[in-house]
């Protein structure tokens, strides 16, 4: 294949994961890893410092429309980004200790737990009691925009949400995604945030988490500025269109689709690094 | 509370909202640009050469730290240009928690001054190639 076109199928392919990623709510990132190595025949290692370099992308994209609107709580955001950047660097540095076969394995398990929770939505547990002592002390107990004017929040759960959000760190640093799934679980479930401003927030931090880890990969040699670029470009216009259409698009079967992708892309996943030879 | 006086020299929390968007779209357009330069100048070059992506061989080391990746597309090489547009890219959330450092410095926010100082810090020892390959 010539770079050429190569070039044009990896920018379709990263375009079309950018538009149902975010017509879905469950981001590109997850299945750009898998496309490109399942796909493309890309090796795991370039393959994940590409996704890394789209996730910061979009993340930081859709971010500076959310800050401006007034969801994003800027001290959660700022306290958890200490656990995820920790997180990251340490998942960084696990992938390049352990065996690309461990890796791919556990790719498909959160691509497995992704499609379950995207297919099994959450309650939201808003309170203005209750607060955690640490969440008044740092305060971060906040408003957010209602259509019946700004309503206050209490934040619970700190420790619980801050070791969470390590552990999505982790996954972020070794797997080159957005962990949003697993950000948003602990800040909706745990710190009883409301769902607008845990999922602005979580975007909010998943630039920071994946550039913690992005220059550990830069300084590794796994991001290939070829592969990287139109899987960034690619990506960056899907998630930029999807956020045009998304009013009025159908999400709830595009879910459905988009769910069962990820499965079959997540039990080939598992298929190759049981094998080997990813 | 705050008296009017010390008011007019703080910032509030939306001002620095404003600022924060601001900064993370013009480092996300600036990066694309440039990287998309680079990417137009080598397909250009090598658009018909076969690709390879299938084997893990590591970027050469030029392509991997800041200073050789400046020198080279100041020398104008395409894949130093992209990769110079992805490391402004990297640097974007870098500079938002660098400006949230100043705001919430400009706030006096003591508690969150340190805060954002830990994660900028573990940020610079990621990007300075702080953490063993």
């Amino acid at each position: 294949m010539s770079v050429l076109l190569f070039t044009a199928l990896v920018a379709i392919g990263s375009f079309s994961a950018g538009l149902l990623g975010a017509l879905t709510g469950l981001g590109g990132g997850i299945v750009i890893v898998p496309m490109l190595t399942l796909l493309f025949g890309v090796d795991l290692r370039y393959a994940i410092g590409a996704s890394l370099v789209s996730v910061i992308a979009t993340s930081s994209g859709a971010a500076a429309a959310y800050v401006k609107e007034g969801y994003t709580n800027v001290r959660v955001g700022m306290l958890l980004e200490i656990a995820t950047t920790v997180g990251a660097l340490g998942g960084a540095y696990l992938a390049g200790r352990i065996g690309t076969s461990a890796i791919a394995i556990i790719f498909a398990l959160v691509l497995l737990y992704s499609a379950y929770r995207s297919t099994k939505p959450l309650a939201e547990h808003v309170s203005t009691e209750n607060a955690h002592p640490l969440a008044i002390k740092l305060r971060l107990n906040s408003t957010y925009p209602t259509p019946n004017g700004f309503q206050p929040y209490a934040v619970q759960a700190v420790p619980a949400g801050f070791g969470l959000m390590a552990a999505a760190g982790v996954l972020s640093g070794l797997l080159g995604i957005g962990s949003g799934a697993l950000k948003v679980l602990a800040m909706d479930q745990l710190m009883h945030l409301p769902f607008k401003v845990s999922t602005t927030t979580s975007n909010f931090m998943i630039g920071v988490t994946a550039a913690a880890s992005a220059g550990i990969y830069l300084a590794r040699g796994y991001i290939d500025p070829s592969l990287a670029l139109p899987v960034m470009l690619g990506v960056l216009a899907g998630a930029l269109t999807g956020a045009r259409v998304l009013a009025r698009a159908n999400t709830k079967v595009l879910r459905k689709v988009f769910a069962v992708v990820v499965v079959v892309l997540a039990l080939e996943m598992l298929y190759k690094g049981i094998r080997g030879g990813v | 509370m705050t008296s009017p006086t010390e008011r007019r020299t703080q910032w509030s929390d939306d001002d620095v909202d404003q600022l924060l968007g601001n900064l993370l779209r013009i480092g996300v357009i600036v990066a694309t640009i440039v990287a998309a330069i680079g990417g137009v100048l080598y397909l250009a070059q090598h658009g018909l050469e076969s690709v390879d992506h299938h084997v893990f061989r590591g970027e050469p080391a030029e392509l991997r730290h800041v200073s050789s990746i400046a020198r080279g597309a100041a020398a104008l090489r395409a894949d130093a240009i992209i990769q110079l547009g992805l490391v402004l890219l990297i640097a974007t959330p870098v500079a938002r928690v660098a400006m949230s450092l100043v705001a919430f410095v400009l706030q006096r926010d003591r508690v969150y001054i340190v805060v954002t100082s830990i994660v900028l810090a573990l940020l610079l020892f990621s990007l300075t190639g702080g953490v063993p390959g």
